[in-house]
């Protein structure tokens, strides 16, 4: 299978083609909303941190930051940054310079002489790069090119019978043609670890994600937290799940039955093809935003409550079985899959099904929360600001 | 008769709704080739789980062949099982970590 994308110099294809307003930290979002507003063929990003914080949190939203520049649906980048912040705007620019060829301005609204002046130039530039992503033709792009997140959020007991599997299915389908998938959200393998840790290609994966879930619980009971507390949701409650176990068991049917050739570190990047892994949040929001960091080229989303996310880079696809939140929420619903809960269709063959809709949305096709512009992101944080 | 109900796995000890279902009213459900049914004794909203079996305290409840957790207190069959009578048992990490020189 093929896909008309954007070839990169470097790492996979994209299937849109944006150019990317990142401010460093809080301080430069305000202006890169304004910047990105006045360039067609921009997005930017709201940047809730980026100052005042310890080592890890700054590592962390570094790998955020330049993990969306270098992101392959993103053509050319344009950082705005303050001036005092931890890690300004040329240390990061050099930084994203050093991983890709893609053109990086940068500037800062201390040395530039307050925010008018820095949009002003930011405009200019973003213009320009705009001007030149216009001419990047569309070419064909293998199927392998594609890195699939697979997410799911606001889950009700339809999620883990029906749209869980369904994905699940189009994962397996995917990776034997050749792309990728990536599930996270570990949180949501607790209870459901052992059976995840089957589809380990080695024992030392199967371990990793054992781990993964035992360090998760420890880094929670450090802070005196539960994970049984938050989690499920009083959503999820609601919508039948009773425990977290519940929960993770139908959570991991999402990633299908495929061998797990890697876990990754959030926000990390894979060295490998195939069905991945990545340690994240099971606050949804959060889970994207490390995934697209971690180079996701498209988002697959069940829910079975409804949830109107969207992320600025990549284009989240919005799927459900449950049959009346498609009818009340079907403004940002893409897909009805509850054709798989009245028994008219099984899970396998809406699994089928939904290859050749995400096939459609690499080929430009909009998801309800790509055309409406959301960009919703959350930086995972280790502990309190400074 | 119409399914209003769903069995993940056929060691399952509880069926999921996908339908409201009130209390004194028959649940069915596919099991293999059989369709079997339950009568609830509690009104069960839509997605909850009714009991295939009276739960004695403790016990555990199973859904996709795994436990999801074990009751707070005895559920008798057909009634609801819900977040406010089961809970969550803590994992035994170190009994699931497999040697990684080979065989478990």
């Amino acid at each position: 299978m093929q896909f008309w994308g954007y070839k990169r110099k470097e790492g996979r294809a994209g299937i849109r083609n944006h150019v990317l307003i990142l401010p460093t930290c809080v301080c430069g979002s305000e202006s890169a909303r304004i910047t990105a507003s006045q360039v067609r063929g921009a997005v930017n990003i709201v940047f809730n941190t980026g100052c005042s914080d310890v080592q890890a949190n700054t590592d962390m939203s570094q790998k955020v930051l330049t993990g969306f520049a270098c992101n392959p649906n993103v053509y050319g980048v344009v950082i705005i940054g303050l001036g005092c912040e931890t890690v300004g705007h040329k240390p990061l620019r050099e930084k994203i310079q050093a991983m890709t060829s893609k053109p990086v301005v940068s500037f800062g609204i201390q040395e530039e002489g307050g925010t008018l002046r820095t949009i002003e130039k930011a405009v200019r530039a973003a213009r320009e790069i705009a001007s030149d992503a216009g001419r990047q033709q569309k070419e064909l792009c293998d199927i392998s090119e594609l890195l699939l997140g697979i997410e799911c959020g606001g889950s009700d007991a339809t999620s883990g019978i029906a749209s869980n599997p369904a994905v699940g299915e189009l994962s397996d389908l995917l990776v034997d043609m050749g792309a990728s998938t990536m599930m996270s959200e570990s949180i949501e393998w607790i209870g459901g670890e052992h059976v995840l840790a089957k589809r380990a290609a080695t024992p030392e994966i199967h371990n990793q994600i054992i781990e993964v879930c035992r360090n998760y619980e420890e880094h929670l009971k450090a802070a005196g937290q539960d994970c049984r507390a938050g989690q499920p949701t009083p959503g999820n409650k609601a919508g039948g799940l009773s425990t977290l176990d519940e929960k993770s068991l139908g959570c991991i049917r999402k990633g299908g039955t495929r061998p797990i050739v890697e876990v990754l570190e959030q926000a990390a990047r894979p060295t490998k093809r195939g069905a991945v892994v990545m340690d994240t949040a099971g606050f949804d929001i959060s889970s994207i935003t490390s995934m697209v960091a971690g180079g996701c080229n498209a988002v697959i989303f069940t829910t079975g409550r409804g949830t109107p996310t969207g992320n600025a880079i990549v284009p989240v696809l919005k799927v459900t079985a449950n049959a009346r939140t498609y009818k009340a929420m079907e403004d940002n619903m893409d897909v009805d899959l509850s054709a798989i809960i009245t028994g008219e269709k099984t899970y396998k063959e809406m699994g089928r099904e939904l290859v050749d809709v995400i096939h459609d949305v690499c080929n430009g096709r909009l998801t309800k929360a790509e055309a409406y512009g959301f960009s919703d992101i959350a930086v995972d944080h280790v502990c309190r600001f400074v | 008769m119409k399914i209003n109900a769903l069995m993940i796995d056929e060691t399952d000890n509880v069926v999921t709704c996908v339908d409201e279902v009130s209390a004194g009213s028959e649940v069915f459900y596919r099991k293999g080739n059989d369709i079997l049914s339950v009568t609830a004794i509690d009104d069960i909203p839509y997605c909850h789980k009714v009991a295939l079996k009276d739960f004695a305290e403790g016990e555990d409840v199973i859904k996709y062949g795994e436990s999801l957790g074990k009751t707070n207190c005895a559920v008798k069959k057909g009634g609801w099982l819900w977040d406010k009578n089961m809970h969550s048992v803590p994992r035994d990490y170190d009994s699931e970590l497999i040697d990684v020189t080979g065989g478990k």
